[in-house]
């Protein structure tokens, strides 16, 4: 350094800029000059000292003057010696495969680059994805890159290797009596054949060892509730493509359940209204806590987590079920929900939440049956969940709690799975499982309860293994991985062929397994085929004739008292399996937009009446400083931060899972409060007479922008269904942001033929249906998988500086008691007069002829004019170098390589001080470019498919060529209820909205404001 | 030389003449500047003072700016939506002030307004000094000052062959700034040679001989020198008067042409023009009454000149407050629902303290001036500029934060709070401006000696002839005292 300032300090004149040149060649400052920022990064963090600063200060200061020169850094590539067969370099391939969401199957393409996957899409012929995901699935990705992740066989603390573990499990295992007895398994949902065949084979060789099953928020509830409904369990497939009316008690079918991809698109495609429509269907919402599924709803009913069993009384009691009278009167609605649903027998579904009591299932299925919905909306199959006693998952835990307190574990194999943090409390299941004599986990990462076992096996990814599994359909696909695995990781697969000590591969296992079943054809075909297509065709469970065991005595419900507290898989993390996953962390809670944290969700008026907020409290966009109340329901208590959701049932609250962990990773540890610790095995969907205190403590949550009112402005048009029938255009003659040319200044440059038009063959626009958008945010994180978004850590997000590309907008209209809500995605417009483009002072932002605003972040000096000036602030600029890995939180680093593997390479990092936003994927529609004119023809309508329009689950998000009149774009900016969004501005944005239109009952007095805010 | 008595404690008289005080000759107006520069010790304490803490800011800035570089600009509270803060806000308010210098210098020059003469020098320094320090933000707040710097020039094609984008206000800000810059300091500098030549026939140290005879270019006062000098002199006059609308003009475009509501409206030009003459006023006022008193120079500052630029503060006050009624008229005549819900969120929106603020600071407390009364109180008139100060400052925060934290989606609404670094940003031009400004006092002449030796030329000339009270052409004189001093 002081030879090159020596130098610097020489250089005079005009000599200077040659210099420049010359001292680039020293070594010490290449190392400057990698990119603007040395990489000194971490000795910042960890302080400057005078000498450190006064250096950079120096060096900032000439570097400012002479970073236009550019240095790349001159590396050599050595290229494949043995070139692949099947990999050209450069272009992607894609390979079939699944992801796991609470044991159940997703089946995903996987984009591969050189044999790194960077994408996973839905794989169209698969029946949880239609081609389509969600958030969960998008995010597997990241878990795979994640750092965090556990890489090598750990014993005690201490490093060790597969070696050691075979040999000391072998000696363990001939410990045991020859029947196996103290030998316990403990998984987490199976659906796979193979591993439920592996595990048959130990049970077989061990007949004393015993396999438990526990996920904290899978469908135990459901399957006990089949069981006692028809005197086995089963699992249930809805099919809402044919449903015209929908209850659900309280199931969040949209989000967290799973199969929410296939029933949101079905949903979807029931109420998707286009010219001419003369019905939709229609959804009841009865639930104790806001989902989105709730906002969807054409009527919602929010009602305490105690009284849902009473409704669903009620209701069965009003479609013909003999039932045991509700313990609370019924509302009035219940008439005229059960007279519309008798107008659509055989079209219509009842719905219970997967957390709700038995009791509510046994009732949903007794009307259903009732209905005559069973064989056309609602399908019964056989329990696609193995293990044994089938299905009873909340039983499993209880007798594994029992067997360890009478001494009767010996071993203890922990096949994935969290029980320390997330079994129900009063098992208390870290002290138990602390007097197993031998504990083993294996695990993706090390975390709570790998801390209490002897040895910590790290386990393979979903995209790293061979394995197979259930959809929720029970069509059942095989898994191959996408890559040989980053660490030292095996499958369960493989663990429990360890422990039957035979040592199969995972590919054996798999491989083994399907050569048995009898495929039709030969096998080894039959088994590419399979693999090719990511699933076994026609594998679909066939429905099962199931009888309906009526007068079941149901066990009754908790008694009301106090003020109730939900638990619920939070809906970015879900029960704690994306703690440590930073999309899903910034990723904004659907209703709330909080990121990085849960809260004590509560409506306005229960926080007044427990003191936290003035009577006369009205929604602010920003509650950064949250209350933290104290949570007391037993014994135990957690700490949470409040906040006030409108349309939350009054005195209750609702405490999602997922976070207050302790060994989560460096994102997910010790942030939000731990629901867990409150819920017990006597009531795990809700509890109650919880006692709630002010801590007097104050909590900053980070919001992205969450203000809750549209402000009486017409942002999102909306009608109902009868509104829509007389006035299909009502979106662009009653607004006041798009206003009729009559009234409207810029008529003229509105109509003005734009010069963009017919300028090239393509004419790219994008189509959203405010009407299907649920707001699950499944396009948020494709694009930031998509488009090398990065992740800013909650401190940024709280300054407004969150980076996503595309955002969903949530408004509320009328009472907060039970507004209803309304989702938006915004991306970028592509305006073709777009306000941002004239301002730019360097054109930065220009239009492209095919009417794509473009960013050149080469060019871009960052003046962030353009974002000031854009109506719609889709804009995002990086004020921190935040590609290189932003310490999320203080003391972290993520500028690690193996997550720079996820980067698609299509897509340029952005480097510090350069604005970005979305570019309608023009790197798809590139690709798309080129394969047309290798094979001389033109774009395909449907050929160019952007990362949001891929991953939406209800095909909300339509993108193509607007020359093309026959494109699906522009046919649906050819209905009535199209809308430009602020088109008043003139900005004549590319991407326009149909308008919101609901069906409520007209039977039921709305709660909500019926005329326009 | 001893001051000149006023007569007691009381306040100093309203006198119409420009020179007070009865014993001025060309030696003592010459011996009270220069002694300011010759004579170190006049110095008071206090601008020892003033200066270390202005010294003590300039590091601060310094930090401020090295830690910018080295983060980004993500170190201040900007944010998406807000995406101009402080930077925005204190360039606009350093321009601003700015103004009043060559207002002083040219307009007041071609107007014939001599009493302009004793406080243009310093006026244009601090013009000056305060385009120095707004310079600062615009390429600083930029994302990657190290192109900026040249992308936003004309230098840009040579190298990357691509102009800048023309239709951008940013790119008229760049080139009205540096144009304002530069023909200011051309204004000052060519304005100061005269003085300068004094200096160096006046100094005994011959250092200081060498170096004022190097800066006077060779200046020796001949009749063809003050012709030339006059002619010059005129021609930048006459290039800066423009350039005084302009300057403004132009930054307020950076608003006005965007469509976010607060700023897209057509009032701004005059209103900023205004705006920038009245925050400029308000800066000389500051700077002029300590001086005056710190260094007895109340006969060449004369209560007469605090007058006029406090009448000058005041109409331009009334300009600016009209400007903000118009605003909010236009906000409900428009019937343009953003821009009325723009003009409710000034009154009652969260940053309503700042609204109700700006309209005391600049509608309601200059009011006072219309008292000649408390105009002539050093006191109040100092109090009222930096009320007037402060105003101007939250002028331009009204504008960029509040209107750009709630424009048109209520979804992207957001709020804004500085960084300490954007205070210490902030403090920092204020420090820079304080050391630069002092340095000046103490090694420049902060009054135009020639132009009051000609003042008082004139006015032995009007107490000879009644008459003849305005003389044609200011410099007119300086041919024959020149003569006569030889």
């Amino acid at each position: 350094m002081a030879q090159v300032q020596a130098k610097l300090s020489g250089a005079r004149g005009k000599k200077y800029w040659r210099c420049l040149e010359e001292l680039a060649e020293t070594p010490e400052f290449m190392d400057f000059l990698v990119d603007e920022v040395p990489q000194q990064t971490r000795a910042i963090a960890t302080g400057l000292d005078r000498r450190q600063f006064l250096t950079l200060a120096g060096a900032s200061l000439a570097m400012a003057g002479m970073s236009g020169c550019r240095f790349l850094p001159d590396q050599k590539v050595v290229p494949y010696v043995s070139q692949p067969e099947d990999l050209t370099p450069g272009l992607p391939l894609t390979f079939a495969t699944s992801v796991l969401r609470g044991g159940y199957a997703t089946g995903v393409l996987g984009t591969s680059r050189e044999y790194r996957p960077v994408k996973l899409e839905g794989n169209p012929d698969h029946p949880a994805s239609f081609g389509a995901s969600d958030a969960y699935t998008q995010a597997e990705l990241l878990n795979l890159y994640d750092p965090d992740r556990s890489q090598s066989v750990v014993e005690d603390g201490k490093l060790s290797d597969w070696g050691r573990f075979n040999l000391a499990i072998a000696a363990q295992l001939a410990n045991l009596p020859a029947d196996g007895a103290g030998l316990r398994i403990l998984s987490t949902t199976v659906t796979s054949p193979s591993l439920n065949d592996q595990l048959v084979g130990l049970l077989k060789k061990y007949p004393a060892a015993r396999w438990h099953q526990y996920e904290p928020t899978g469908k135990s509830s459901s399957n006990v509730g089949t069981g006692l409904a028809f005197g086995e369990s089963v699992s249930v497939v809805y099919n809402f493509a044919k449903a015209d009316r929908i209850v659900s008690l309280d199931a969040d079918f949209l989000l967290t359940m799973v199969g929410s991809i296939k029933y949101a698109r079905d949903f979807a495609e029931k109420r998707r209204v286009h010219q001419g429509a003369q019905t939709m269907n229609r959804l009841y919402v009865v639930e104790s806590t806001p989902t989105i599924t709730g906002a969807m709803a054409d009527n919602q009913f929010p009602v305490k987590p105690s009284e849902v069993l009473s409704i669903a009384q009620h209701l069965a009691a009003a479609v013909g079920v003999a039932s045991a009278p509700g313990a609370q009167p019924a509302p009035d609605w219940i008439a005229a929900v059960a007279k519309d649903l008798a107008d659509h027998k055989g079209a219509s579904i009842i719905i219970p939440g997967d957390e709700q009591s038995p009791a509510i299932h046994y009732l949903a299925h007794a009307m259903n049956v009732a209905l005559g919905n069973v064989g056309t909306t609602v399908n019964y199959v056989d329990l696609l969940e193995y293990g044994d006693p089938k299905g009873d998952q909340l039983g499993s835990i209880k007798s594994l709690a029992d067997d360890v307190k009478a001494g009767a574990v010996k071993i203890l194999v922990l096949l994935g799975g969290n029980p320390v943090y997330d079994a129900p409390s009063d098992l208390d299941f870290k002290a138990l499982l602390k007097t197993v004599p031998l504990r083993i986990r294996l695990g993706l990462y090390e975390n709570e309860t790998s801390e209490y076992c002897h040895w910590h096996l790290p386990a393979t990814h979903d995209l790293e293994s061979w394995a197979d599994a259930h959809a929720l359909d029970g069509t059942t696909s095989i898994i191959q991985p996408l890559v040989s695995p980053l660490y030292d990781g095996k499958s369960a697969g493989e663990v429990v062929s360890i422990l039957r000590g035979d040592m199969l591969s995972g590919y054996e296992v798999v491989h083994r397994y399907w050569a048995d079943q009898g495929l039709p054809g030969n096998f080894e075909k039959t088994f590419q085929t399979i693999l090719h297509d990511g699933l076994i065709k026609d594998s679909a469970a066939k429905p099962k004739n199931v009888v309906f065991k009526p007068g079941v005595e149901l066990p009754a419900a908790p008694a009301a008292s106090g003020i109730e507290l939900v638990f619920r898989p939070d809906q970015t993390i879900l029960d704690g399996h994306f703690s440590n996953n930073g999309w899903m962390q910034e990723l904004p809670k659907q209703l709330t937009k909080i990121t990085w944290d849960n809260a004590a969700l509560m409506s306005p008026a229960t926080a007044a009446k427990l003191n936290l907020v003035p009577s006369d409290f009205l929604i602010e966009s920003d509650q950064k400083d949250a209350k933290v109340v104290e949570i007391k329901s037993g014994a135990a208590s957690v700490k949470a931060p409040v906040q006030i959701i409108p349309g939350h049932p009054d005195d209750s609250i609702t405490l999602n899972f997922g976070y207050g962990r302790s060994k989560a990773g460096q994102i997910g540890n010790e942030i939000g409060a731990n629901a867990y610790l409150l819920r017990t095995t006597s009531s795990p969907g809700y509890a109650t007479g919880v006692q709630v205190t002010d801590t007097g403590a104050t909590y900053p949550l980070s919001h992205t922008r969450a203000h809750y009112s549209m402000e009486k402005r017409d942002i999102v048009m909306e009608a109902t269904f009868e509104e829509w029938v007389k006035k299909p255009d009502f979106a662009k003659t009653e607004s006041t942001t798009n206003p009729p040319k009559d009234k409207n200044l810029y008529a003229e440059a509105q109509e003005r033929d734009h010069k963009y038009e017919g300028f090239g063959a393509y004419k790219w626009g994008m189509s959203i249906d405010n009407n299907v958008c649920i707001g699950c945010q499944a396009c948020v994180t494709a694009c930031q998988a998509e488009n090398n978004i990065p992740v800013v850590g909650k401190d940024q997000v709280s300054r407004g500086r969150e980076m996503h590309w595309i955002r969903i907008d949530r408004y509320y209209k009328g009472d907060l008691k039970n507004p209803q809500t309304f989702f938006e995605p915004v991306p970028c417009m592509h305006c073709e007069l777009a306000p941002c483009e004239p301002v730019c002072p360097v054109a930065a932002t220009t239009h492209s002829h095919e009417g794509l605003n473009q960013m050149i972040y080469n060019r871009c000096v960052g003046t962030k004019y353009c974002s000031d000036n854009c109506p719609y602030k889709v804009r995002r600029f990086n004020f921190y170098k935040y590609s290189a890995g932003q310490p999320w939180r203080p003391g972290t680093n993520y500028d690690l390589p193996v997550l720079k593997l996820s980067a698609n390479p299509e897509v340029t990092i952005r480097g510090r001080g350069i604005m970005e936003k979305c570019t309608y994927c023009v790197q798809r529609i590139d690709a798309a470019r080129q394969t047309a004119k290798v094979e001389e023809r033109e774009i395909r309508d449907g050929e160019v498919v952007t990362a949001c329009q891929q991953a939406c689950p209800t095909n909300a998000i339509v993108f193509g060529n607007l020359s093309d009149k026959e494109s699906a774009v522009s046919k649906l900016k050819d209905q009535p209820h199209d809308y430009s969004l602020l088109g008043e501005l003139g900005t004549r944005p590319r991407t326009t909205y149909l308008a919101k239109i609901s069906n409520p009952n007209p039977d039921i007095r709305s709660q909500r404001g019926t005329e326009r805010e | 030389m001893a001051d000149i008595d006023y007569g007691g404690d009381g306040p100093e008289p309203l006198n119409d003449a420009l020179i007070t005080g009865n014993n001025n000759t060309y030696k003592s107006i010459e011996n009270q500047i220069t002694r300011l520069i010759f004579n170190q010790r006049t110095h008071p304490k206090s601008w020892l003072f003033v200066f270390v803490v202005g010294f003590l800011l300039l590091n601060l800035l310094m930090m401020a700016m090295t830690w910018l570089l080295y983060k980004g600009v993500g170190i201040w509270g900007i944010n998406i939506p807000c995406a101009w803060g402080f930077d925005i806000i204190n360039f606009v308010w350093w321009i601003g002030i700015g103004h009043a210098g060559t207002l002083i210098s040219a307009i007041l020059l071609l107007l014939r307004q001599q009493w302009r003469n004793s406080i243009n020098r310093f006026a244009e320094a601090m013009t000056l000094f305060a385009v120095a320090c707004a310079g600062i933000y615009p390429l600083f707040h930029t994302g990657r000052p190290w192109v900026a710097f040249y992308w936003l020039g004309p230098i840009g094609p040579n190298i990357l062959g691509l102009w800048p984008q023309f239709r951008s206000p940013l790119v008229w800000d760049v080139f009205a700034v540096s144009t304002y810059a530069s023909v200011s300091l051309l204004f000052w500098f060519v304005g100061l040679i005269p003085d300068l030549a004094t200096l160096r026939d006046k100094t005994e140290n011959k250092a200081l001989k060498v170096l004022f005879g190097m800066i006077s270019m060779g200046w020796r006062g001949s009749a063809r020198h003050w012709e030339r000098y006059e002619t010059a002199y005129l021609i930048l006059a006459g290039l800066s008067t423009p350039l005084v609308l302009s300057v403004h003009t132009i930054v307020s475009f950076d608003f006005a042409v965007g469509i976010v509501p607060g700023w897209h409206t057509t009032i701004f030009p005059p209103y900023f023009v205004a705006g920038a003459v009245y925050a400029g006023f308000a800066m000389v006022l500051t700077l002029a009454i300590p001086i005056r008193a710190w260094y007895g120079l109340k006969n060449q500052i004369t209560m007469r000149h605090l007058d006029w630029m406090a009448k000058v503060m005041l109409t331009t006050g009334l300009i600016v407050f009209y400007g903000y009624v118009m605003e909010v008229f236009y906000g409900w005549y428009s019937g343009n629902q953003f821009e009325w819900a723009m003009i409710l969120n000034r009154f009652k929106g969260p940053y309503a303290p700042f609204y109700w603020a700006l309209v005391f600071c600049n509608g309601i407390a200059p009011q006072i001036l219309w008292s000649p009364k408390l105009r002539r109180n050093l006191v109040v008139l100092f109090v009222v500029a930096q009320i007037v100060s402060i105003g101007m400052w939250l002028e331009r925060y009204i504008i960029i934060p509040v209107s750009l934290t709630r424009d048109f989606l209520p979804s992207s609404w957001g709020y804004y709070t500085p960084s300490v670094w954007d205070l210490g940003m902030y403090a920092g031009t204020i420090g820079l401006f304080i050391v630069l400004m002092f340095l000046f006092i103490r090694f420049m002449p902060i009054i135009n000696i020639f132009e009051m030796k000609d003042l008082l030329a004139r006015m032995h000339h009007a107490h000879h002839a009644e008459d003849d009270h305005t003389a044609t052409a200011p410099g007119s004189a300086h041919a024959a005292l020149a003569n006569a001093e030889e």
